[in-house]
Protein backbone atom coordinates (compact mmCIF):
# COMPACT_ATOMS: atom_id res chain seq x y z
CA UNK A 1 0.00 0.00 0.00
CA UNK A 2 1.36 3.44 -0.58
CA UNK A 3 1.19 5.23 2.53
CA UNK A 4 2.10 8.29 1.28
CA UNK A 5 -0.64 8.61 -1.19
CA UNK A 6 -3.13 7.35 1.92
CA UNK A 7 -6.20 9.34 2.64
CA UNK A 8 -5.74 11.55 -0.36
CA UNK A 9 -8.73 12.91 -1.92
CA UNK A 10 -11.90 12.31 -0.07
CA UNK A 11 -13.37 9.20 -0.39
CA UNK A 12 -16.50 8.30 1.98
CA UNK A 13 -15.38 6.39 5.38
CA UNK A 14 -17.59 3.76 6.67
CA UNK A 15 -20.15 6.10 7.90
CA UNK A 16 -20.86 7.40 4.01
CA UNK A 17 -19.55 10.56 5.54
CA UNK A 18 -16.29 12.48 3.53
CA UNK A 19 -13.21 12.87 5.23
CA UNK A 20 -11.79 16.36 4.51
CA UNK A 21 -9.19 16.59 1.55
CA UNK A 22 -6.15 17.06 2.20
CA UNK A 23 -4.04 19.43 0.19
CA UNK A 24 -2.92 17.78 -3.10
CA UNK A 25 0.37 16.56 -3.37
CA UNK A 26 1.83 15.99 -6.36
CA UNK A 27 0.60 12.50 -8.05
CA UNK A 28 4.00 10.47 -7.62
CA UNK A 29 3.07 8.24 -10.81
CA UNK A 30 6.80 6.03 -10.61
CA UNK A 31 6.07 5.00 -7.20
CA UNK A 32 2.50 3.94 -8.16
CA UNK A 33 3.93 1.93 -11.05
CA UNK A 34 6.53 0.36 -9.02
CA UNK A 35 3.97 -0.60 -7.32
CA UNK A 36 2.53 -3.08 -10.52
CA UNK A 37 5.16 -6.14 -11.26
CA UNK A 38 4.35 -6.09 -15.00
CA UNK A 39 4.78 -2.70 -15.76
CA UNK A 40 8.86 -4.12 -14.88
CA UNK A 41 8.57 -6.40 -18.03
CA UNK A 42 9.65 -5.97 -21.07
CA UNK A 43 7.42 -7.28 -24.50
CA UNK A 44 8.61 -8.73 -28.08
CA UNK A 45 12.33 -9.83 -26.02
CA UNK A 46 13.75 -12.85 -27.33
CA UNK A 47 17.21 -14.07 -27.89
CA UNK A 48 19.24 -11.49 -29.71
CA UNK A 49 16.81 -8.92 -29.40
CA UNK A 50 15.94 -6.30 -26.69
CA UNK A 51 12.36 -5.98 -25.86
CA UNK A 52 10.37 -3.19 -25.40
CA UNK A 53 8.99 -1.24 -22.23
CA UNK A 54 5.31 -2.17 -22.24
CA UNK A 55 3.21 0.73 -22.99
CA UNK A 56 0.22 -0.30 -21.67
CA UNK A 57 -3.12 1.40 -22.98
CA UNK A 58 -5.72 -1.44 -22.72
CA UNK A 59 -7.32 -0.41 -19.27
CA UNK A 60 -10.55 0.08 -20.50
CA UNK A 61 -10.54 -3.87 -21.74
CA UNK A 62 -8.81 -4.68 -18.80
CA UNK A 63 -6.03 -3.59 -16.36
CA UNK A 64 -3.39 -4.75 -14.33
CA UNK A 65 -2.40 -5.76 -10.22
CA UNK A 66 -0.77 -3.82 -8.10
CA UNK A 67 1.13 -6.49 -5.73
CA UNK A 68 -1.08 -5.43 -3.05
CA UNK A 69 -3.68 -7.75 -5.08
CA UNK A 70 -1.70 -10.10 -5.78
CA UNK A 71 -0.05 -10.54 -2.00
CA UNK A 72 -3.52 -10.38 -0.30
CA UNK A 73 -4.92 -13.57 -3.09
CA UNK A 74 -1.71 -15.43 -1.98
CA UNK A 75 -1.97 -14.59 1.40
CA UNK A 76 -5.34 -15.88 1.15
CA UNK A 77 -4.49 -18.92 -0.09
CA UNK A 78 -1.65 -19.39 1.98
CA UNK A 79 -2.97 -18.88 5.31
CA UNK A 80 -6.62 -17.84 5.52
CA UNK A 81 -8.45 -20.31 3.05
CA UNK A 82 -11.65 -22.22 3.49
CA UNK A 83 -15.26 -22.32 2.65
CA UNK A 84 -17.48 -19.74 3.77
CA UNK A 85 -20.82 -19.25 5.37
CA UNK A 86 -20.56 -23.22 6.45
CA UNK A 87 -17.70 -23.51 8.64
CA UNK A 88 -18.02 -24.01 12.65
CA UNK A 89 -14.08 -23.89 12.44
CA UNK A 90 -11.70 -21.33 12.98
CA UNK A 91 -10.13 -20.86 9.38
CA UNK A 92 -13.74 -20.87 8.10
CA UNK A 93 -15.15 -18.25 10.35
CA UNK A 94 -11.92 -16.21 9.46
CA UNK A 95 -11.91 -16.39 5.50
CA UNK A 96 -15.93 -15.51 6.39
CA UNK A 97 -15.44 -12.11 8.45
CA UNK A 98 -12.22 -11.83 5.79
CA UNK A 99 -15.04 -11.57 2.90
CA UNK A 100 -17.79 -10.25 4.45
CA UNK A 101 -15.66 -7.18 5.25
CA UNK A 102 -15.01 -7.22 1.85
CA UNK A 103 -18.57 -6.15 1.00
CA UNK A 104 -18.72 -3.56 3.22
CA UNK A 105 -15.58 -1.78 1.20
CA UNK A 106 -17.61 -2.53 -1.56
CA UNK A 107 -20.91 -0.44 -0.08
CA UNK A 108 -18.56 2.27 1.19
CA UNK A 109 -16.77 2.20 -2.62
CA UNK A 110 -20.32 2.51 -3.81
CA UNK A 111 -21.54 4.76 -0.95
CA UNK A 112 -24.39 2.10 -0.59
CA UNK A 113 -26.69 2.35 2.64
CA UNK A 114 -25.70 -1.16 3.65
CA UNK A 115 -23.39 -4.27 2.80
CA UNK A 116 -27.03 -6.11 2.30
CA UNK A 117 -27.26 -3.80 -0.83
CA UNK A 118 -23.94 -5.59 -2.36
CA UNK A 119 -24.49 -8.73 -4.40
CA UNK A 120 -21.39 -10.20 -5.53
CA UNK A 121 -21.32 -11.62 -9.04
CA UNK A 122 -18.41 -12.91 -11.48
CA UNK A 123 -18.50 -9.90 -13.39
CA UNK A 124 -20.63 -6.75 -14.85
CA UNK A 125 -22.12 -9.00 -16.98
CA UNK A 126 -23.88 -11.76 -15.03
CA UNK A 127 -24.58 -8.38 -12.42
CA UNK A 128 -26.36 -7.29 -15.74
CA UNK A 129 -28.16 -10.26 -16.33
CA UNK A 130 -28.86 -11.28 -12.91
CA UNK A 131 -31.14 -8.01 -13.26
CA UNK A 132 -32.60 -9.13 -16.31
CA UNK A 133 -33.11 -12.58 -15.25
CA UNK A 134 -34.39 -12.04 -12.12
CA UNK A 135 -35.92 -8.72 -11.72
CA UNK A 136 -37.17 -9.10 -15.82
CA UNK A 137 -38.69 -12.57 -16.32
CA UNK A 138 -40.75 -11.38 -13.01
CA UNK A 139 -41.89 -8.06 -13.62
CA UNK A 140 -41.74 -7.75 -17.33
CA UNK A 141 -44.42 -8.23 -19.53
CA UNK A 142 -45.34 -8.52 -22.82
CA UNK A 143 -45.07 -4.81 -24.30
CA UNK A 144 -42.90 -3.51 -21.65
CA UNK A 145 -40.63 -1.28 -22.51
CA UNK A 146 -36.93 -1.13 -21.94
CA UNK A 147 -34.95 1.94 -22.29
CA UNK A 148 -31.14 1.04 -23.68
CA UNK A 149 -28.54 4.01 -25.04
CA UNK A 150 -26.65 4.07 -28.09
CA UNK A 151 -23.29 3.93 -26.19
CA UNK A 152 -23.87 0.10 -24.35
CA UNK A 153 -21.45 -1.90 -24.38
CA UNK A 154 -23.21 -5.55 -25.68
CA UNK A 155 -22.92 -7.10 -22.34
CA UNK A 156 -26.25 -4.33 -21.59
CA UNK A 157 -28.13 -4.81 -24.93
CA UNK A 158 -27.50 -8.44 -25.25
CA UNK A 159 -29.38 -9.90 -22.09
CA UNK A 160 -32.54 -7.65 -22.62
CA UNK A 161 -32.64 -9.29 -26.44
CA UNK A 162 -32.91 -12.68 -24.31
CA UNK A 163 -35.81 -11.24 -22.64
CA UNK A 164 -37.34 -9.58 -25.31
CA UNK A 165 -36.82 -13.13 -27.35
CA UNK A 166 -38.71 -14.55 -24.39
CA UNK A 167 -40.95 -12.31 -23.43
CA UNK A 168 -42.22 -9.39 -25.71
CA UNK A 169 -40.51 -6.72 -24.57
CA UNK A 170 -40.06 -3.74 -26.69
CA UNK A 171 -36.23 -2.05 -26.19
CA UNK A 172 -35.95 1.29 -27.17
CA UNK A 173 -32.73 3.15 -28.03
CA UNK A 174 -31.64 6.80 -26.35
CA UNK A 175 -29.63 8.33 -29.73
CA UNK A 176 -26.61 10.69 -29.22
CA UNK A 177 -24.53 13.44 -30.87
CA UNK A 178 -21.81 13.82 -33.00
CA UNK A 179 -19.75 14.24 -30.02
CA UNK A 180 -20.81 11.18 -28.09
CA UNK A 181 -23.25 12.91 -25.62
CA UNK A 182 -26.55 11.30 -24.93
CA UNK A 183 -29.60 13.38 -25.94
CA UNK A 184 -31.38 14.08 -22.77
CA UNK A 185 -34.90 15.12 -25.09
CA UNK A 186 -34.98 12.51 -26.73
CA UNK A 187 -34.66 10.26 -24.08
CA UNK A 188 -36.93 12.13 -21.60
CA UNK A 189 -39.33 11.51 -24.92
CA UNK A 190 -39.05 7.71 -25.00
CA UNK A 191 -40.19 6.98 -21.56
CA UNK A 192 -44.09 6.28 -21.59
CA UNK A 193 -46.48 4.27 -19.74
CA UNK A 194 -45.04 0.85 -20.67
CA UNK A 195 -41.33 1.87 -19.94
CA UNK A 196 -40.26 -0.22 -17.07
CA UNK A 197 -36.60 0.22 -16.82
CA UNK A 198 -33.90 2.25 -17.53
CA UNK A 199 -30.60 0.52 -18.68
CA UNK A 200 -27.58 2.63 -19.37
CA UNK A 201 -24.47 2.98 -19.31
CA UNK A 202 -22.57 5.36 -16.80
CA UNK A 203 -19.56 5.60 -19.00
CA UNK A 204 -18.93 4.57 -22.09
CA UNK A 205 -15.89 2.23 -22.98
CA UNK A 206 -15.49 2.99 -26.69
CA UNK A 207 -16.17 7.43 -26.45
CA UNK A 208 -15.37 7.72 -23.11
CA UNK A 209 -18.83 10.13 -22.32
CA UNK A 210 -19.81 10.03 -18.70
CA UNK A 211 -23.60 10.18 -18.84
CA UNK A 212 -25.42 12.24 -16.58
CA UNK A 213 -26.74 9.46 -14.21
CA UNK A 214 -28.30 11.79 -11.47
CA UNK A 215 -30.33 13.44 -13.88
CA UNK A 216 -31.61 9.76 -15.97
CA UNK A 217 -32.08 8.52 -12.93
CA UNK A 218 -34.65 11.90 -11.77
CA UNK A 219 -36.32 11.77 -15.40
CA UNK A 220 -37.30 8.12 -14.81
CA UNK A 221 -38.23 8.10 -10.99
CA UNK A 222 -40.45 11.34 -12.56
CA UNK A 223 -42.86 8.18 -14.21
CA UNK A 224 -41.72 5.48 -11.63
CA UNK A 225 -39.07 3.26 -13.43
CA UNK A 226 -36.40 2.17 -12.09
CA UNK A 227 -32.97 2.70 -13.39
CA UNK A 228 -29.76 0.05 -14.26
CA UNK A 229 -26.27 2.04 -14.79
CA UNK A 230 -23.28 -0.20 -15.92
CA UNK A 231 -20.64 1.44 -14.35
CA UNK A 232 -17.92 -0.60 -15.29
CA UNK A 233 -15.96 2.21 -16.80
CA UNK A 234 -16.68 4.81 -14.02
CA UNK A 235 -15.89 3.17 -11.28
CA UNK A 236 -12.20 2.95 -11.86
CA UNK A 237 -11.92 6.51 -13.10
CA UNK A 238 -14.18 8.72 -10.66
CA UNK A 239 -15.57 8.89 -7.35
CA UNK A 240 -19.12 6.77 -7.81
CA UNK A 241 -22.03 7.52 -5.20
CA UNK A 242 -24.86 5.64 -5.92
CA UNK A 243 -27.14 7.34 -3.25
CA UNK A 244 -26.59 10.70 -5.15
CA UNK A 245 -26.92 9.18 -8.52
CA UNK A 246 -30.12 7.59 -7.09
CA UNK A 247 -29.77 3.77 -8.86
CA UNK A 248 -31.55 1.35 -8.58
CA UNK A 249 -29.28 -0.83 -9.56
CA UNK A 250 -25.46 -0.05 -10.53
CA UNK A 251 -23.12 -2.39 -11.69
CA UNK A 252 -19.18 -2.55 -11.59
CA UNK A 253 -16.71 -5.46 -12.52
CA UNK A 254 -13.38 -5.86 -10.07
CA UNK A 255 -10.62 -6.58 -13.34
CA UNK A 256 -10.78 -3.36 -14.63
CA UNK A 257 -10.76 -1.97 -11.31
CA UNK A 258 -6.95 -3.02 -10.57
CA UNK A 259 -8.40 -6.75 -8.91
CA UNK A 260 -8.77 -10.07 -10.38
CA UNK A 261 -11.30 -11.26 -13.15
CA UNK A 262 -13.94 -13.49 -12.10
CA UNK A 263 -16.03 -11.06 -9.64
CA UNK A 264 -17.97 -8.42 -10.05
CA UNK A 265 -20.99 -6.15 -8.11
CA UNK A 266 -24.31 -5.81 -8.03
CA UNK A 267 -25.45 -2.70 -6.11
CA UNK A 268 -29.50 -2.75 -6.04
CA UNK A 269 -31.67 -1.23 -4.44
CA UNK A 270 -32.97 -2.62 -0.63
CA UNK A 271 -36.68 -2.56 -1.89
CA UNK A 272 -36.14 -3.81 -5.09
CA UNK A 273 -33.50 -6.76 -4.31
CA UNK A 274 -36.39 -7.98 -1.59
CA UNK A 275 -38.65 -8.24 -4.00
CA UNK A 276 -36.87 -10.11 -6.96
CA UNK A 277 -36.71 -13.96 -6.61
CA UNK A 278 -33.48 -16.11 -7.05
CA UNK A 279 -31.34 -16.32 -10.19
CA UNK A 280 -29.76 -19.35 -9.58
CA UNK A 281 -30.44 -22.38 -6.94
CA UNK A 282 -28.05 -23.92 -4.78
CA UNK A 283 -26.07 -23.94 -1.52
CA UNK A 284 -25.18 -20.75 0.10
CA UNK A 285 -29.10 -18.98 -1.04
CA UNK A 286 -31.39 -21.06 0.89
CA UNK A 287 -32.81 -21.04 3.86
CA UNK A 288 -34.45 -24.24 4.36
CA UNK A 289 -34.57 -27.31 1.35
CA UNK A 290 -36.97 -30.05 1.68
CA UNK A 291 -38.23 -31.79 -1.18
CA UNK A 292 -41.89 -30.21 0.17
CA UNK A 293 -40.32 -26.77 -0.31
CA UNK A 294 -38.01 -24.50 0.15
CA UNK A 295 -37.36 -20.87 1.55
CA UNK A 296 -34.75 -18.39 0.75
CA UNK A 297 -32.65 -16.24 2.34
CA UNK A 298 -32.93 -12.60 1.91
CA UNK A 299 -30.37 -10.36 -0.66
CA UNK A 300 -27.97 -10.24 -1.41
CA UNK A 301 -27.51 -13.84 -0.46
CA UNK A 302 -30.02 -14.92 -2.13
CA UNK A 303 -28.83 -14.22 -5.72
CA UNK A 304 -25.22 -15.60 -4.41
CA UNK A 305 -25.78 -19.39 -5.09
CA UNK A 306 -22.60 -22.10 -4.96
CA UNK A 307 -19.28 -20.82 -2.92
CA UNK A 308 -18.89 -17.83 -3.75
CA UNK A 309 -15.09 -15.95 -5.47
CA UNK A 310 -13.57 -16.29 -2.11
CA UNK A 311 -10.07 -15.35 -2.99
CA UNK A 312 -11.08 -13.24 -6.35
CA UNK A 313 -12.64 -10.79 -3.28
CA UNK A 314 -10.18 -10.61 -1.14
CA UNK A 315 -8.15 -9.14 -4.21
CA UNK A 316 -11.11 -6.98 -5.22
CA UNK A 317 -10.68 -5.65 -1.17
CA UNK A 318 -6.89 -5.10 -2.10
CA UNK A 319 -7.92 -3.39 -5.45
CA UNK A 320 -10.65 -0.88 -3.40
CA UNK A 321 -7.78 -0.78 -0.65
CA UNK A 322 -5.29 0.53 -2.56
CA UNK A 323 -7.22 2.81 -5.28
CA UNK A 324 -8.80 4.66 -2.12
CA UNK A 325 -5.55 5.35 -0.74
CA UNK A 326 -4.71 7.06 -3.91
CA UNK A 327 -8.01 8.88 -3.87
CA UNK A 328 -10.33 8.72 -6.85
CA UNK A 329 -9.96 12.07 -7.30
CA UNK A 330 -6.36 12.17 -7.37
CA UNK A 331 -6.80 9.19 -10.25
CA UNK A 332 -9.42 11.54 -12.35
CA UNK A 333 -7.24 14.19 -12.45
CA UNK A 334 -3.98 12.23 -13.15
CA UNK A 335 -5.77 10.37 -16.15
CA UNK A 336 -7.18 13.73 -17.31
CA UNK A 337 -3.50 15.00 -17.43
CA UNK A 338 -2.98 12.36 -19.86
CA UNK A 339 -6.15 11.89 -21.85
CA UNK A 340 -5.33 15.68 -22.44
CA UNK A 341 -1.98 15.29 -23.64
CA UNK A 342 -2.76 12.99 -25.86
CA UNK A 343 -5.70 13.79 -27.04
CA UNK A 344 -4.07 17.71 -27.91
CA UNK A 345 -1.50 15.79 -29.97
CA UNK A 346 -2.99 13.68 -31.62
CA UNK A 347 -5.44 15.92 -33.01
CA UNK A 348 -2.65 17.48 -34.88
CA UNK A 349 -1.69 14.24 -36.49
CA UNK A 350 -2.77 15.33 -39.84
CA UNK A 351 -5.28 12.24 -41.00
CA UNK A 352 -6.55 11.43 -37.19
CA UNK A 353 -9.75 11.53 -36.32
CA UNK A 354 -11.12 11.67 -32.55
CA UNK A 355 -14.09 9.42 -32.15
CA UNK A 356 -15.93 10.88 -29.01
CA UNK A 357 -15.46 14.15 -27.61
CA UNK A 358 -17.95 14.86 -24.87
CA UNK A 359 -17.15 17.23 -22.11
CA UNK A 360 -16.10 15.71 -18.94
CA UNK A 361 -15.18 12.00 -20.45
CA UNK A 362 -13.18 9.55 -18.96
CA UNK A 363 -9.64 8.61 -19.97
CA UNK A 364 -10.83 7.00 -22.98
CA UNK A 365 -9.18 8.01 -26.70
CA UNK A 366 -11.12 6.43 -29.30
CA UNK A 367 -9.72 7.60 -33.42
CA UNK A 368 -9.05 6.25 -36.89
CA UNK A 369 -6.46 7.07 -38.77
CA UNK A 370 -7.09 7.68 -42.77
CA UNK A 371 -6.19 5.29 -44.82
CA UNK A 372 -5.18 2.66 -41.92
CA UNK A 373 -6.84 -0.31 -40.63
CA UNK A 374 -7.17 -0.04 -37.03
CA UNK A 375 -6.22 -3.59 -36.95
CA UNK A 376 -2.98 -2.17 -38.96
CA UNK A 377 -2.28 0.16 -36.50
CA UNK A 378 -2.76 -1.63 -33.66
CA UNK A 379 -0.23 -4.15 -34.94
CA UNK A 380 2.24 -2.09 -35.80
CA UNK A 381 1.93 -0.11 -32.42
CA UNK A 382 2.05 -2.98 -30.12
CA UNK A 383 5.88 -3.60 -32.01
CA UNK A 384 6.80 -0.54 -30.20
CA UNK A 385 5.67 -2.08 -26.90
CA UNK A 386 1.93 0.63 -27.26
CA UNK A 387 -0.61 -2.40 -26.04
CA UNK A 388 -4.30 -0.49 -27.59
CA UNK A 389 -7.47 -2.51 -28.28
CA UNK A 390 -8.44 -2.08 -32.04
CA UNK A 391 -11.92 -3.53 -33.63
CA UNK A 392 -15.60 -3.17 -32.84
CA UNK A 393 -14.88 -2.80 -28.65
CA UNK A 394 -18.04 -5.14 -27.94
CA UNK A 395 -20.42 -2.05 -28.98
CA UNK A 396 -21.06 -2.58 -32.44
CA UNK A 397 -24.37 -0.35 -32.44
CA UNK A 398 -22.53 2.58 -31.31
CA UNK A 399 -19.26 1.99 -34.08
CA UNK A 400 -22.12 1.68 -36.55
CA UNK A 401 -23.72 5.33 -35.03
CA UNK A 402 -20.61 6.57 -36.00
CA UNK A 403 -20.30 5.44 -39.48
CA UNK A 404 -17.28 3.08 -38.94
CA UNK A 405 -15.96 -1.08 -38.61
CA UNK A 406 -13.69 -0.03 -35.91
CA UNK A 407 -11.45 2.39 -34.13
CA UNK A 408 -8.21 2.13 -32.25
CA UNK A 409 -8.39 2.66 -28.44
CA UNK A 410 -6.21 3.68 -26.19
CA UNK A 411 -7.36 3.75 -22.50
CA UNK A 412 -5.07 5.25 -19.46
CA UNK A 413 -5.20 3.91 -15.90
CA UNK A 414 -3.42 5.42 -12.69
CA UNK A 415 -0.23 4.18 -13.70
CA UNK A 416 0.17 5.59 -17.23
CA UNK A 417 2.51 8.23 -17.74
CA UNK A 418 2.41 11.73 -19.68
CA UNK A 419 5.87 9.76 -21.65
CA UNK A 420 3.38 7.22 -22.50
CA UNK A 421 0.75 9.33 -23.87
CA UNK A 422 3.58 10.61 -25.90
CA UNK A 423 4.65 7.37 -26.95
CA UNK A 424 1.00 6.19 -28.03
CA UNK A 425 1.20 9.64 -30.36
CA UNK A 426 4.48 8.67 -31.56
CA UNK A 427 3.44 5.33 -32.69
CA UNK A 428 1.26 6.68 -34.43
CA UNK A 429 2.76 8.72 -36.41
CA UNK A 430 5.56 5.79 -37.10
CA UNK A 431 2.65 3.93 -38.40
CA UNK A 432 1.38 6.84 -40.81
CA UNK A 433 4.72 7.09 -42.40
CA UNK A 434 4.84 3.22 -42.35
CA UNK A 435 1.50 3.04 -44.68
CA UNK A 436 2.34 6.33 -46.59
CA UNK B 1 16.94 -1.30 -41.37
CA UNK B 2 18.53 0.49 -38.61
CA UNK B 3 16.29 1.43 -35.72
CA UNK B 4 13.27 0.27 -37.73
CA UNK B 5 10.75 0.08 -35.08
CA UNK B 6 8.34 -2.56 -37.00
CA UNK B 7 11.60 -4.59 -38.24
CA UNK B 8 9.74 -8.10 -37.42
CA UNK B 9 6.76 -7.01 -39.30
CA UNK B 10 8.75 -6.17 -42.50
CA UNK B 11 7.92 -9.98 -43.42
CA UNK B 12 4.14 -9.66 -43.07
CA UNK B 13 3.83 -6.19 -44.40
CA UNK B 14 5.63 -6.78 -47.89
CA UNK B 15 5.32 -3.97 -50.34
CA UNK B 16 3.25 -6.27 -52.15
CA UNK B 17 0.59 -6.42 -49.65
CA UNK B 18 0.59 -2.68 -49.22
CA UNK B 19 0.18 -2.04 -52.96
CA UNK B 20 -3.03 -4.04 -52.98
CA UNK B 21 -3.91 -2.97 -49.74
CA UNK B 22 -3.89 0.21 -50.87
CA UNK B 23 -5.15 -0.40 -54.27
CA UNK B 24 -7.24 -3.53 -54.15
CA UNK B 25 -7.81 -4.95 -57.74
CA UNK B 26 -11.62 -5.75 -58.82
CA UNK B 27 -12.94 -4.03 -55.84
CA UNK B 28 -16.00 -3.27 -57.77
CA UNK B 29 -19.84 -5.02 -57.99
CA UNK B 30 -20.37 -6.65 -61.15
CA UNK B 31 -23.89 -6.55 -62.35
CA UNK B 32 -24.03 -9.50 -64.28
CA UNK B 33 -22.87 -11.80 -60.59
CA UNK B 34 -24.39 -14.55 -60.22
CA UNK B 35 -23.05 -15.70 -56.50
CA UNK B 36 -22.84 -13.59 -53.89
CA UNK B 37 -21.67 -13.93 -50.25
CA UNK B 38 -20.71 -11.83 -47.48
CA UNK B 39 -17.75 -12.59 -44.85
CA UNK B 40 -17.45 -10.30 -41.36
CA UNK B 41 -14.41 -11.12 -38.75
CA UNK B 42 -16.50 -8.93 -35.94
CA UNK B 43 -13.53 -9.30 -33.80
CA UNK B 44 -11.46 -6.58 -36.12
CA UNK B 45 -14.00 -4.92 -38.15
CA UNK B 46 -13.80 -6.33 -41.09
CA UNK B 47 -16.60 -6.78 -44.14
CA UNK B 48 -16.56 -8.11 -47.55
CA UNK B 49 -18.54 -9.33 -49.94
CA UNK B 50 -16.95 -11.43 -52.85
CA UNK B 51 -19.19 -11.80 -56.22
CA UNK B 52 -19.22 -14.09 -58.60
CA UNK B 53 -20.18 -14.85 -62.49
CA UNK B 54 -20.15 -18.42 -62.66
CA UNK B 55 -20.30 -19.83 -66.36
CA UNK B 56 -22.83 -23.13 -66.64
CA UNK B 57 -19.45 -25.09 -67.11
CA UNK B 58 -18.54 -23.95 -63.73
CA UNK B 59 -15.80 -21.52 -64.50
CA UNK B 60 -15.32 -18.17 -62.85
CA UNK B 61 -15.73 -15.89 -65.30
CA UNK B 62 -15.43 -12.68 -62.97
CA UNK B 63 -14.56 -12.35 -59.15
CA UNK B 64 -14.21 -9.12 -57.62
CA UNK B 65 -15.22 -8.00 -54.55
CA UNK B 66 -16.47 -4.87 -52.09
CA UNK B 67 -15.70 -3.90 -48.24
CA UNK B 68 -12.44 -2.72 -46.55
CA UNK B 69 -10.55 -4.62 -43.87
CA UNK B 70 -7.10 -4.10 -42.72
CA UNK B 71 -4.48 -4.33 -45.53
CA UNK B 72 -3.59 -8.01 -45.01
CA UNK B 73 -7.59 -8.56 -45.46
CA UNK B 74 -8.06 -6.30 -48.55
CA UNK B 75 -4.71 -7.19 -49.99
CA UNK B 76 -5.76 -10.97 -49.54
CA UNK B 77 -9.48 -10.34 -51.54
CA UNK B 78 -7.55 -8.51 -54.70
CA UNK B 79 -4.90 -11.26 -54.84
CA UNK B 80 -7.51 -13.76 -54.76
CA UNK B 81 -9.38 -12.15 -57.27
CA UNK B 82 -6.74 -12.29 -59.33
CA UNK B 83 -5.54 -15.71 -58.95
CA UNK B 84 -8.87 -17.35 -59.45
CA UNK B 85 -10.46 -15.63 -62.76
CA UNK B 86 -10.63 -18.52 -64.95
CA UNK B 87 -10.22 -21.54 -63.01
CA UNK B 88 -13.21 -23.87 -62.44
CA UNK B 89 -14.69 -24.51 -58.78
CA UNK B 90 -12.52 -27.52 -57.80
CA UNK B 91 -9.46 -25.56 -58.69
CA UNK B 92 -10.52 -22.55 -56.69
CA UNK B 93 -11.21 -24.55 -54.00
CA UNK B 94 -7.80 -26.79 -54.51
CA UNK B 95 -6.04 -23.67 -54.19
CA UNK B 96 -7.83 -22.21 -51.46
CA UNK B 97 -7.05 -25.57 -49.05
CA UNK B 98 -3.33 -24.93 -50.38
CA UNK B 99 -3.53 -21.36 -49.50
CA UNK B 100 -4.78 -22.36 -46.30
CA UNK B 101 -1.99 -24.59 -44.72
CA UNK B 102 0.25 -22.25 -46.03
CA UNK B 103 -1.23 -19.33 -43.78
CA UNK B 104 -1.35 -22.12 -40.93
CA UNK B 105 1.40 -24.94 -41.35
CA UNK B 106 5.33 -24.38 -41.35
CA UNK B 107 5.61 -27.40 -43.11
CA UNK B 108 2.61 -27.31 -45.77
CA UNK B 109 2.46 -29.86 -48.27
CA UNK B 110 1.00 -28.20 -51.55
CA UNK B 111 0.43 -31.33 -53.15
CA UNK B 112 -1.97 -32.96 -50.42
CA UNK B 113 -4.93 -30.89 -52.34
CA UNK B 114 -4.28 -32.55 -55.56
CA UNK B 115 -3.10 -30.58 -58.45
CA UNK B 116 -2.54 -26.47 -58.04
CA UNK B 117 -1.86 -23.78 -60.24
CA UNK B 118 1.56 -23.10 -58.98
CA UNK B 119 2.12 -20.02 -60.28
CA UNK B 120 -1.09 -18.72 -58.71
CA UNK B 121 0.03 -20.17 -55.07
CA UNK B 122 3.67 -18.21 -55.65
CA UNK B 123 2.18 -15.04 -56.05
CA UNK B 124 -0.14 -15.90 -52.46
CA UNK B 125 2.74 -17.03 -50.96
CA UNK B 126 3.34 -13.67 -49.98
CA UNK B 127 0.52 -13.47 -47.44
CA UNK B 128 1.97 -16.19 -45.60
CA UNK B 129 3.72 -14.51 -43.56
CA UNK B 130 0.42 -14.50 -41.17
CA UNK B 131 2.25 -18.22 -40.13
CA UNK B 132 4.08 -15.76 -37.53
CA UNK B 133 1.15 -13.92 -36.31
CA UNK B 134 -2.24 -16.39 -35.77
CA UNK B 135 -4.47 -13.70 -34.77
CA UNK B 136 -3.78 -12.18 -38.44
CA UNK B 137 -4.61 -15.59 -39.94
CA UNK B 138 -8.14 -14.77 -40.01
CA UNK B 139 -7.69 -11.60 -42.21
CA UNK B 140 -5.58 -13.61 -44.83
CA UNK B 141 -8.56 -16.08 -45.32
CA UNK B 142 -11.57 -13.96 -44.83
CA UNK B 143 -12.09 -13.33 -48.55
CA UNK B 144 -11.05 -17.01 -49.30
CA UNK B 145 -13.64 -18.32 -47.21
CA UNK B 146 -16.23 -15.82 -48.15
CA UNK B 147 -15.20 -16.83 -51.90
CA UNK B 148 -15.59 -20.66 -50.83
CA UNK B 149 -19.41 -19.83 -49.29
CA UNK B 150 -20.08 -17.69 -52.56
CA UNK B 151 -19.63 -20.75 -54.83
CA UNK B 152 -21.82 -23.06 -52.15
CA UNK B 153 -24.65 -20.54 -52.32
CA UNK B 154 -24.10 -20.22 -48.51
CA UNK B 155 -24.59 -16.29 -48.35
CA UNK B 156 -22.77 -15.55 -45.54
CA UNK B 157 -20.29 -16.67 -43.02
CA UNK B 158 -18.07 -15.03 -40.18
CA UNK B 159 -14.96 -16.01 -39.36
CA UNK B 160 -16.03 -15.91 -35.33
Amino acid sequence: MPDAHRNRGHSPNAQGQHRPALPPEPYDVERVRADFPILQRLVHERPGRLGKPLVYLDNAASAQKPRAVIDAMVRCMELEYANVHRGIHYLSQQTTDAYEAVRGKIACFLNAPSRDNIVITRNATEAINLVAASWGRTFLERGDEVVLSVLEHHANIVPWQLLQAEKGIVIKVVPCDERGVLDLDAYADLLGPRTKLVAITHGSNVVGTVTPAAEIARIAHRHGILVLFDGSQTAVHMPVDVQAIDADFYVFTGHKLYGPTGIGVLYGRRSVLHRMPPYQGGGDMIAAVSFAGTTYRDPPYRFEAGTPPIIEGIGLGAAIDYVEALGRDAIALHEHSLLERATTRLERVDGVRIVGTAPGKAAILSFVLDGVHPHDLGMLADQMGVAVRVGRHCAEPLLARFGLEATARASFGLYNTIAEADALVDAVMAVKEFFR
Amino acid sequence: MVNDPFGDLRDLYQEVILDHGKHPRNHRHPPDANHEARGDNPLCGDRITVYLTMGEDGVIHDVAFEGRGCAISTASASLMTEVIRGKSERDARALFDCFHDLCTKDDADIDAHGPVDEDALDRLRVLSGVREFPVRVKCATLAWHTLAAAMAGAGKISTE
